[in-house]
C-alpha cells in the first residue's frame, strides 16, 4: 500500500516521473489529487483525507496533526464523515440509475443509521471517496470533541499568553457550542510548573495532543518529555523536573496550540494581538533561519520561526530566538559622533567624502563585518575598488549541532566573500592591515560593525592612524577610538539581504524604527559612494539589489521581487 | 409650491393675546421660585449634582470584597478603547507576583489619559475580570496634562470596591477541596 508510485518507472533523470492521480469528491466538488504526497520526513505516503481536504482549499481543524511531525491521531478535532463506492457482492461498483457510481456513508457497524467519522490526519484516501468536510454530521462531530476537550479546561484565557493565537479559542468559536452539558468540578493540575530553563507548563490547559513530545523525541532527538499518570489527571512531564533543557525547546511552545506550554522569555510581556508581525532573519550563525520579528511601539518583543523547508523547515533554535534583546539595549549608539562632538549626518559624511576623496591609493583599509547584508558590502567593496583599499571580514567559528546551529557566527559569510570584501581565506588580510598601520601605509581606517581591538589591530595601533571611520550598534573599544562615528541600524530596523552558508539569498524587512539618528548603513553608504566615486546608484533597496545582482557575478540573475520570502540558492 | 395663507379672526389678528398666554409660562417659574421659593438651579462648583445610577463617568479600576485588584492585565481595554486612552503595563516574567491567590497576573501600571477617555464604556464592557466600571464622576480637572493621567494606584483609590464573583479565589478553593481523598462532588 505505501510502496511509492515511481518504483515500476525507470528513473529518467531529465524527465520527472508522472504523478499518478486519484479523482475524489470533497464537500461535492470532484478533484485529482495525487496518490502519494510527502509525510512529515518527505517521504512519500499515501495521500490522507486532510492533505487532500486543503488540496480542495477546505479547511479541517486539528490540533495534534502538524505536517512536519509524525501523526499521532489523539486529538480526534479532525474527525470527517466519508464514503467509498459501495461494492456489490460480486465486488464490483453499485451504480445509480445515472451510471454514477453508488456511495456508502461511513456508519456505525451496530447502528447503521449514524454516521462514522474518521479522522482525516491519518486515514488515507481511495479512488471515488467522497468526503464531506462541511456536514452536519462532521459538524456534531466537532463541536462534541471541543467539548470534550473544555471538560477540565479552566478557560482562564486573561491570564493566558497563547490567548489571540490559540486554536482552542479559534476553533471553539468557528466549531464549538456555547454551552457544556459538564455540571461537575473540573479537574485542577498543578500551574506554572517549570518544564525547563526556558519553558513552563500549565498542565490544566494542555489537551494532551503532544506535539511537543514528539518535536522533542523525532526532530530535536531528546527524548525528554512524556504523559504521565491516566485519564483526566494525565499531564506532560519532563523525565527529571526541569529537565526539558535541549536548544531547542522554544519550539515546543510554537507548536502547543493551547497555552500549555509558553515561554519564560515572553511570559506576561505583551498580548499577541498588539503584535506587529514582520518577515525578517534569525542573524545570530550562518544558517539565516527565517523568523517573524513580534513587535509593538518600536519595541522588538519576540522572534518566532517562519517556514522555509530550504532552510529552517518551521523550527529555530532557542539561543537565536532569544538573540533580539540588544536591539532595545539604552546604551546603543544613537548620535553622530565627529572627534567627541555630536554631529550631524550631513555633516559627517562631507568630511569623510572629502577625506576618502583626497586619499592617496593604498592609504585606506577597510574592515567590514561578515554581519553587514549583501546590499552594505557590496557598496563598501565599490568603495573600497575606488580607494585601491586592503578589504577583509573577520572569521568566527564556534560550535555548530546536527539540526540547525551553524559553526559559522557570521549571518553573512557568504556575502562578504561574493561583494569581494572577504579574501579568499577570511581574515588573512587583517595581519596584513595592521602591518599597513604600522609601518604608516594606512592612515585611514573604515570599520563597519566589529571591534577590531579585538581581531589584532590593538589600541596602539589605531592611535597611530590619521583617520578612523566607525560604524557600529553599540559601543566598544573601536567606537570608542573613532574619530568619525556613525550610528547602524540592527537587521530588525533596515531592509537588506544575506547570503546563508549554503549560499541561499534572503531578504529581510524592516520591523522598527532606527534607534536616536541611527541611519541605515545602505543609505549612508550610497551618499558615500556617489560622492566618492562619481558614480550614481539607487536610492532604494530594491534598485540597489538589483543593481548589485548585475555587477556580481555571483548573484547573476537575481532581483529584489524574485527573492520572495523563502529567498533563491545561488552557487558559492 | 404656493403655500396659501391661512385667514386669521380678529381674535388671532390682535397678537396680544397669543404673547400674554405666551408670557404665562414664564410667569408661572417666576412666581414658583420667587415667591414659593422652589429653586430648579444650583450653585454649581459648590453643590455637585448627583447623578442617577449607569451614568457613564470616569472609568476606575475596582478592588474585590477582600481588598485584591480584580485587573489581571489582560489588556483587553487597551484594545477596545476607540481614543487609545488606556496604557497597561504588563507585569513581564519578572515582575511582581499578583496580590490574589491564583491568578498569577496583574498589571505592573496602569494608565488612564482622562483627557483622550470620551466616556464610552467599551473598557467596562470588555472586561472578563469586572475591575474597571464607568463611574459617577463627571467633572475632571486638573493643572496639567500630566495630572489628567491617572495611575494605577489613583485609579485604584477612586474605584473603590465591587463586590462579585472571585472566580480565581473559587477556582483556588475547588483546587484545594481536590487535593483531599476521596475527591468531594
Amino acid at each position: 500500500m505505501s510502496t511509492p508510485a515511481t518504483t515500476d518507472i525507470k528513473p529518467a533523470p531529465a524527465a520527472p516521473p508522472p504523478i499518478e492521480k486519484i479523482k475524489i469528491k470533497v464537500d461535492g466538488r470532484e478533484i485529482e489529487v495525487p496518490k502519494m504526497m510527502p509525510d512529515w520526513q518527505g517521504k512519500p505516503q499515501p495521500t490522507t483525507m486532510l492533505q487532500a481536504c486543503q488540496l480542495a482549499a477546505q479547511e479541517v481543524p486539528h490540533y495534534c496533526y502538524h505536517p512536519k511531525l509524525p501523526i499521532a491521531g489523539n486529538c480526534r478535532m479532525c474527525l470527517v464523515e466519508f464514503g467509498t463506492p459501495a461494492m456489490g457482492p460480486d465486488r464490483k461498483p453499485v451504480l445509480n440509475e445515472d451510471g454514477s457510481s453508488k456511495i456508502a456513508k461511513s456508519v456505525l457497524p451496530y447502528e447503521p443509521g449514524t454516521p462514522r467519522g474518521a479522522i482525516a490526519c491519518a486515514t488515507p484516501i481511495s479512488p471515488g471517496m467522497e468526503i464531506y468536510p462541511n456536514s452536519p454530521a462532521t459538524k456534531q462531530m466537532r463541536e462534541a470533541v471541543l467539548e470534550s476537550l473544555l471538560i477540565n479546561h479552566p478557560l482562564d484565557c486573561p491570564i493566558c499568553d497563547q490567548a489571540g493565537e490559540c486554536k482552542l479559542q479559534e476553533y471553539s468559536v468557528e466549531h464549538g457550542q456555547s454551552q457544556s452539558h459538564f455540571v461537575e468540578a473540573k479537574v485542577h493540575k498543578p500551574k506554572a510548573v517549570d518544564l525547563g530553563p526556558r519553558i513552563v507548563l500549565d498542565d490544566e490547559r494542555c489537551i494532551l495532543c503532544t506535539r511537543c513530545i514528539r518535536f522533542t523525541k523525532d526532530i530535536a532527538g531528546d527524548d525528554a518529555l512524556g504523559i504521565v499518570n491516566r485519564g483526566s489527571y494525565s499531564t506532560i512531564a519532563a523525565w527529571k523536573e526541569g529537565a526539558f533543557d535541549n536548544n531547542y525547546t522554544l519550539n515546543t511552545v510554537d507548536l502547543c496550540p493551547v497555552g500549555a506550554l509558553t515561554s519564560k522569555d515572553f511570559r506576561f510581556q505583551m498580548r499577541v494581538w498588539f503584535m506587529k508581525e514582520t518577515k525578517s532573519l534569525c542573524t545570530s550563525c550562518g544558517t539565516g533561519c527565517n523568523v517573524i520579528v513580534g513587535s509593538r511601539e518600536e519595541k522588538v518583543y519576540r522572534y518566532e520561526p517562519r517556514q522555509n523547508d530550504a532552510v529552517n523547515s518551521t523550527w529555530m533554535c532557542d539561543s537565536g530566538r532569544l538573540n533580539y534583546k540588544w536591539i532595545n539595549r539604552d546604551d546603543r549608539l544613537k548620535d553622530v559622533v565627529v572627534r567627541g562632538q555630536k554631529s550631524t549626518w550631513a555633516a559627517a559624511l562631507k568630511e569623510i567624502s572629502e577625506k576618502l576623496a583626497k586619499a592617496a591609493s593604498g592609504s585606506v583599509a577597510v574592515l567590514a563585518s561578515a554581519r553587514q547584508t549583501n546590499e552594505e558590502l557590496y557598496l563598501l567593496s565599490k568603495l573600497a575598488k575606488k580607494l585601491g583599499a586592503v578589504t577583509d571580514s573577520v572569521p568566527r567559528v564556534g560550535e555548530g549541532d546536527k539540526l540547525l546551529v551553524s559553526a559559522d557566527k557570521n549571518s553573512n559569510t557568504n556575502g562578504a566573500k561574493l561583494t569581494g570584501i572577504a579574501s579568499a581565506e577570511m581574515g588573512s588580510n587583517l595581519k596584513k592591515i595592521a602591518d599597513g598601520i604600522r609601518s604608516g601605509a594606512i592612515k585611514t581606517l573604515v570599520v563597519f560593525g566589529e571591534d577590531v581591538t579585538k581581531h589584532g589591530i590593538g589600541a596602539d595601533l589605531l592611535a597611530k592612524l590619521e583617520t578612523i571611520i566607525v560604524s557600529d550598534i553599540l559601543p566598544n573599544a573601536t567606537t570608542a577610538t573613532a574619530h568619525i562615528l556613525l550610528p547602524g541600524c540592527a537587521h530588525a530596523e533596515k531592509r537588506g539581504s544575506f547570503t546563508n552558508v549554503k549560499g541561499r539569498v534572503q531578504k529581510f524587512m524592516k520591523a522598527v524604527e532606527p534607534k536616536g539618528d541611527a541611519r541605515s548603513e545602505w543609505e549612508v553608504l550610497h551618499e558615500l559612494v556617489h560622492n566618492v566615486t562619481g558614480q550614481n546608484g539607487f536610492s532604494s533597496i530594491e534598485g540597489l539589489f538589483n543593481q548589485m545582482a548585475k555587477e556580481v557575478p555571483a548573484f547573476a540573475g537575481l532581483e529584489w521581487a524574485k527573492l520572495g520570502d523563502t529567498g533563491v540558492t545561488v552557487p558559492i | 409650491m404656493i403655500v396659501k395663507r391661512a385667514n386669521l379672526s380678529f381674535w388671532e389678528r390682535l397678537y396680544l393675546p397669543a404673547l400674554l398666554s405666551g408670557l404665562q409660562v414664564t410667569w408661572r417659574h417666576f412666581s414658583r421660585t420667587f415667591f414659593a421659593g422652589k429653586k430648579v438651579t444650583m450653585e454649581y462648583p459648590e453643590q455637585k449634582w448627583v447623578v442617577p445610577e449607569g451614568y457613564r463617568g470616569a472609568p476606575y479600576l475596582v478592588r474585590d470584597q477582600s481588598g485584591d485588584t480584580k485587573c489581571v492585565s489582560c489588556q483587553l481595554c487597551e484594545f477596545v478603547c476607540p481614543p487609545k486612552a488606556i496604557k497597561i503595563i504588563p507585569p513581564g516574567s519578572s515582575g511582581k507576583p499578583a496580590e490574589r491567590a491564583n491568578a498569577e497576573k496583574m498589571p505592573a501600571e496602569f494608565e488612564i489619559n482622562m483627557l483622550r477617555c470620551i466616556f464610552c464604556g467599551f473598557c467596562q464592557e470588555v472586561c472578563p475580570e469586572e475591575a474597571i466600571f464607568l463611574q459617577r464622576d463627571y467633572s475632571l480637572t486638573g493643572l496639567s496634562r500630566g495630572e489628567m493621567i491617572y495611575d494605577k494606584e489613583k485609579l485604584l483609590a477612586l474605584g473603590g470596591t465591587h463586590a462579585g464573583v472571585q472566580k480565581w479565589k473559587h477556582k483556588l478553593d475547588e483546587a484545594k477541596e481536590q487535593e483531599t481523598f476521596p475527591v468531594k462532588g
